[in-house]
């Protein structure tokens, strides 16, 4: 067992883990933040996502260890101070963005790194940033359409299919 | 997963001292490594991460032009930062998922050689030069078949060094699930002659396509490979698609890098 520290949501954090401890697992059965979902554990859906240093990754392909001294930042950190949805969150609200949800917290957290790198995403844009997120719903039309919209483009045109 | 214990050094000088412990094996970004630990493929005593090791990260200009990236630099780095060489950019800019380009390296792409990865592709057909802890080692010599390479036990890529063509190429048929690459060419013109390499496509892993480059040497156009074609011996049929199927593909994504080089 080794000792890691790292901030979550701009929180010191530390734990004891095993050489083998994920950084999903770290977050979930450690620190509690069961908002990061592990859906297929073979990095292939996305569920896990989280931001680390500011960029986007797979909370389930990356050791506990990696993360020492990282700044991370989960689902549970995307709600404005005064606890209210933050835009993005609030889009998926508005346009349906989610059936079951299992995917969402992955889906959000693509949204924001892929528009913290390029604001005004097209359409094709956000489909291919969305390539390492799986919607089992298959709901993607509905979640391309909230990032649009949390982008502050006119979605009032795109229909529902 | 199995147990292991792990380190994480921030000098190569520790990184080779902890690798020289019995089963010990580096860990790059852990994209492969990683899902393969989960499977219990692998079973080391020892992980030691090369992700903490400053001097191995990032992209520069070598002093003849050409492109150095840092053994431990991401791909979304080298997306960003490698446009010196905008076929080399844009073949990171497509590796796997954007999750996935944040953590995985090059250095460990590398190093696995796995025959459907991209960056063998681009190595062997820039011919770059593979740097590690103790040696330099031209593509050429580097790779060695399917998941071998020239790389000894405990030896660690610090840099690959690309020198940069006049025009290249690189083309990709995505395997619709996996979105490795069921066939990828990249073709490289440098003043010398054109280079083409072909990963996905054999189970001796990234290689050469020999008459290719003769034909593209002397003419560099689609035109010039039309009277060729591929032989099926010994490339990889699988359910996505038959030797055959491969061996047509290489033709035509070669045929694709060389148009759309620039």
């Amino acid at each position: 067992m080794t000792q890691v520290s790292m901030t979550v949501n701009g929180k010191a954090v530390s734990g004891e883990v095993e050489g083998r401890t994920l950084l999903s697992g770290f977050l979930r059965d450690s620190l509690n933040l069961t908002g990061t979902h592990v859906g297929c554990d073979t990095s292939q859906c996305g569920a896990c996502v989280v931001h680390v240093d500011g960029v986007a990754v797979k909370a389930c392909a990356m050791l506990a260890g990696e993360a020492e001294g990282a700044e991370v930042t989960t689902i549970e950190g995307m709600a404005k101070p005064d606890g209210s949805l933050s835009t993005i969150q609030q889009a998926f609200q508005d346009h349906h963005g989610l059936q079951c949800g299992f995917c969402t917290p992955g889906m959000v957290m693509s949204a924001a790194a892929l528009l913290q790198d390029n604001p005004n995403p097209s359409e094709t844009e956000i489909r291919e940033y969305l390539e390492g997120n799986i919607c089992r719903c298959t709901g993607y039309h509905n979640i391309v359409k909230a990032i649009m919209a949390a982008a502050g483009q006119d979605v009032s045109k795109i229909a529902a299919e | 997963m199995y147990a292991f214990e792990f380190e994480r050094p921030t000098t190569v000088d520790d990184a080779v001292k902890a690798l020289a412990s019995e089963d010990a094996q580096a860990l790059g970004g852990g994209q492969t490594l990683i899902p393969t630990l989960k499977q219990r493929l692998a079973a080391p005593e020892t992980l030691v991460s090369l992700g903490g090791i400053a001097e191995m990260k990032g992209v520069c200009i070598g002093d003849s032009g050409e492109v150095c990236i840092g053994g431990a630099t991401s791909h979304a780095t080298v997306a960003a930062e490698a446009g010196q060489y905008p076929a080399l950019a844009e073949l990171a800019a497509h590796i796997g998922d954007p999750a996935v380009r944040n953590r995985g390296t090059i250095g460990g792409s590398l190093a696995n050689n796995d025959p459907s990865a991209c960056y063998p592709a681009a190595a062997l057909g820039s011919n770059a030069t593979i740097i590690t802890n103790k040696r330099d080692i031209a593509a050429d010599d580097y790779f060695q078949g399917m998941f071998t390479t020239a790389l000894e036990e405990g030896e660690i890529i610090t840099e690959v060094r690309f020198p940069v063509p006049e025009k290249a190429n690189y083309q990709k048929f995505v395997q619709p699930a996996s979105r490795f690459a069921l066939v990828g060419v990249f073709v490289a013109k440098y003043s010398d002659g054109v280079r083409v390499a072909v990963t996905g496509a054999s189970e001796e892993g990234v290689h050469r396509w020999s008459e290719a480059e003769e034909a593209l040497s002397a003419d560099f156009s689609a035109d010039a490979i039309s009277g060729l074609s591929v032989p099926a011996d010994g490339l990889i049929g699988d359910l996505h698609g038959t030797p055959e199927y491969r061996a047509h593909l290489v033709k035509v994504m070669t045929g694709r890098a060389v148009t759309a080089s620039a």
